[in-house]
């Protein structure tokens, strides 16, 4: 088994220049960065509209240093598949391909080309950065919003609808490797591509990346809110090996420490919750307690 | 070699002679046996290419905008519903400035669903930027195809070549497909300026302002309008370079023509009838049996709709009396685009001349609509006695 | 001059900082460095280096001490939040004069 990357240890070399269009405190910011350190250099971005595109800059200055192919909304993973292809008649066997969308360009819009490509078995890595909405465009809801959060077109009852469980749905195309992740464990989210990349067909990530603009919160409190997610078993990090489930860091460690902090806390963290009421408070409560009951008799 | 085989093949076989090595393949009648074949083609070993059977037609551009971003020759097809799901991608193609080449095989678009012929499909992605070529026979098809590769190679924009759904695709006609090494003496491998790559990153097609900006290396760098013009000024030049195709492709395979208009027996004709693939065919019996009757009439077909060769197409046209334009589309709300089309251009070049001749637009064929040689023949007949209607007429409606 | 002979005919961009400008003016406060309390500081060996882990847009450089680009850091606070000593403080930058504002 692979040792764990520390800080230390981590590669010091940077892909992202500094200077970008992303907002102060930006989460998804800090997941690229650790992401593309493992990634390495001999890979190539596709990238729909998005933050990210944001992050990447404006013609003709890119932040980036890694090639990267911008796409429609709707097409990250046929054009991750094309580039796939084109190496492969070049004969390039050292290139590697990853996909980095959002949550709406993953879950709503580019579900469909996720999935065939998936099917089809293409061997890139797909990473979605899930900042809950669609924030590039001024934070509206999208299929991974969470239930009861307020958006921009959800702006007096909030999200009334579940968050929609994309890895669950990635799972089901028997891939070799899916992973949840967050930005505020950027080293379980660097092992865990290190690990995959070498692993057949299509991997596919889901990065939790706390947004302070969309999500309401002062961004100094963006790594400590990403960690109350995980601490307040709301979500879990975890990879799917071959269909074998298996929490990691914090989360796994929570499995032994058997108490997690009240989602209360979480909510109270950003405005965006503001309009859940203490009932719908203990609907969540209960069903994450329920999640974790089966973790620990898993664990047993 | 000659052989006898149906339009969709003849189209699948250009682009094995091109070598293509990235397709993208999603169903859709009249297509699908084109990229049926292709498939067949691929599993032999015939053709060293990925051949990715997408989840959708907008994903099938998709596949083919990044491979060739990445430095591969691409190829898909499509008809009607599937070309207007890609219609994003062909815009992107175009502003991207990629060489692909994509079959439409013409058919209806709905609502409501139809499967038979018309050409609305891609008549209506005529302002998308790409270049298009129409087909009025299998020679013309497989032909056509592998000239696109070069043309759209050497301008770096994107070429659909059409013909019509089940007249073309699905009938067997005989045809030379041209020997491999000949082609490619015609067709060189695909060299673009630029392909994707890890030594020199580059990031494309990224957010692009209005105005012009500087670059890391102190230079100013296009806004979106420059790019775009320049779209613009080489579909232009297109035309200049599409001749020299033409002229190539005659001296390496013996045959080829005027490379924008089709013409027969158009010289000492009062009135011309024009349109656009195999419809301008039929129209030829129409012409030979008024030319029977002492009716000066000729028809031209137009090859190349965009960019349109409007100085071409003026030139044959100066001085006749009247031009009778059959379309199998129209733009709703007016009248039909080719139409509207070759009138600008007559009208640019030759008003006040005293040489402009009337133009009488007739609609005919929509949704597979059955177009009878003696309808043409007796529309034709009407209009060369005195323009019909200033408004489009549609034949063969049965309101 | 116009941009008819720029080498790119496509909407093609390299790498290089700044596209965002001098995106340190978009700060209100700024980060302050106690080296005493700073881990790697204390000990002069690598250590900790949080700091350099967490920030989003790369001006904290993974040296001895911990150096902050004060062209481009936005003032996001997650560096002081995260250091674990609480060796970053977070100052208005109101309190800097102007030839102190592109200064440690």
């Amino acid at each position: 088994m692979q040792a764990k990357t520390t800080i230390l240890s981590l590669p010091t070399e940077e892909f992202v220049h500094p200077g970008t269009r992303a907002c102060t405190g930006c989460g998804l910011a800090i997941a690229y960065r650790v992401g593309l350190k493992a990634l390495g250099k001999d890979t190539i971005l596709v990238v729909p509209p998005s933050c990210l595109t944001v992050l990447q800059g404006l013609f003709p200055i890119a932040s980036t240093k890694l090639a990267c192919l911008n796409v429609t909304f709707a097409s990250t993973a046929a054009a991750a598949s094309g580039i796939l292809a084109t190496l492969k008649v070049q004969g390039e066997d050292n290139i590697k391909v990853a996909a980095w969308a959002g949550d709406g360009g993953t879950s709503d819009i580019g579900l469909q080309a996720l999935s065939g490509a998936a099917e089809r078995g293409e061997n890139f890595i797909y990473l979605c950065y899930d900042n809950e909405g669609y924030m590039n465009t001024g934070a509206q809801r999208s299929g991974t919003t969470p239930i009861g959060a307020v958006t921009a077109n959800t702006p007096f009852k909030g999200k009334l609808q579940q968050k929609k469980d994309v890895p669950a749905i990635m799972a089901a195309h028997n891939l070799s490797y899916v992973a949840e992740c967050s930005a505020a464990y950027p080293l379980d989210l660097f092992d865990k591509i290190r690990k995959c990349m070498d692993m057949p067909g299509t991997k596919y990530f889901h990065i939790h990346t706390p947004c302070p603009p969309g999500w309401g919160y002062d961004p100094r409190y963006g790594i400590k809110i990403g960690r109350l997610a995980v601490e307040t078993g709301y979500y879990d990090l975890y990879e799917i090996v071959n269909g074998e489930f298996k929490l990691t860091a914090a989360s796994e460690k929570l499995v032994e420490k058997r108490k997690l902090i009240p989602v209360r806390e979480y909510f109270r963290s950003q405005s965006r919750f503001r309009i859940l009421t203490d009932a719908q408070i203990a609907v969540i409560q209960n069903q994450i307690d329920a999640k974790w009951a089966n973790y620990y008799k898993k664990d047993e | 070699m000659h052989i006898i085989e149906n339009g969709n093949v003849a189209a699948a076989l250009g682009v094995k002679l091109c070598h293509a090595n990235v397709i993208a393949a999603y169903p859709i009648t009249p297509q699908t046996p084109l990229t049926e074949k292709l498939s067949e083609y691929v599993e032999a070993g015939e053709m060293k290419a990925e051949y990715i059977p997408v989840e959708s037609e907008h994903s099938a551009l998709a596949v083919c905008i990044a491979a060739s971003s990445a430095g591969a020759r691409s190829f898909t097809a499509t008809s009607a519903n599937g070309l207007l799901y890609m219609h994003e991608q062909v815009h992107w193609a175009a502003g991207a400035r990629l060489p692909i080449v994509m079959c439409v095989v013409n058919r209806a678009v709905g609502a409501p669903w139809n499967v038979w012929n018309d050409q609305q499909d891609s008549i209506s992605q005529r302002d998308t930027g790409w270049i298009q070529m129409y087909c009025c026979d299998h020679q013309q098809i497989i032909d056509s195809v592998i000239k696109a590769y070069w043309l759209a190679e050497k301008v770096s924009i994107p070429i659909m070549v059409c013909y019509d759904g089940y007249i073309l695709s699905h009938t067997y006609m005989p045809f030379d497909v041209p020997d491999q090494e000949k082609v490619d003496a015609f067709l060189p491998p695909f060299r673009p300026d630029y392909a994707l790559n890890t030594e020199e990153p580059a990031n494309l097609n990224t957010v692009t302002l209005p105005d012009v900006r500087m670059d890391i290396k102190g230079e100013i760098a296009h806004g979106y309008m420059e790019i775009r013009y320049l779209l613009h000024e080489e579909m232009r030049t297109a035309l200049t370079v599409a001749a020299e195709a033409e002229k190539r492709f005659a001296d390496i395979f013996g045959r080829g023509g005027d490379p924008y208009v089709e013409p027969y027996l158009c010289d000492d004709a009062e009135y011309v009838a024009v349109g656009l693939g195999s419809l301008t065919y039929q129209l030829r019996v129409a012409i030979d049996t008024l030319r029977k009757e002492g009716i000066r009439v000729g028809v031209m077909g137009v090859r190349f709709y965009r960019p349109f060769p409007d100085v071409a197409v003026a030139n044959a046209l100066k001085g006749k009396k009247g031009v009778i334009v059959y379309e199998k589309a129209l733009s709703y709300g007016y009248e039909g685009a080719l139409a509207s089309d070759l009138k600008s251009a007559l009208y640019e070049h030759l008003a006040g001349t005293g040489t402009l001749p009337f133009v009488q637009n007739f609609i005919a064929g929509i949704g597979g609509r059955d177009i009878r040689t003696d309808d043409l023949t007796q529309s034709l007949r009407a209009a060369t006695k005195s323009r019909v209607s200033k408004e489009p007429v549609w034949i063969g409606l049965k309101l | 001059m116009g941009t008819r002979n720029y080498r790119r005919k496509t909407s093609h961009s390299e790498h290089g900082p700044g596209d965002g400008g001098r995106t340190g003016s978009w700060r209100v406060e700024r980060p302050v460095l106690n080296k005493s309390l700073c881990i790697p500081c204390k000990r002069n060996t690598e250590a900790c280096f949080m700091c350099w882990l967490f920030c989003p847009d790369v001006v904290i450089s993974r040296t001895i001490p911990p150096k902050i680009d004060l062209e481009y850091c936005k003032g996001c606070g997650i560096c002081a939040e995260e250091c674990p000593t609480k060796a970053i403080t977070m100052v208005d930058e109101a309190g800097f004069s102007e030839e102190d504002k592109d200064k440690e």
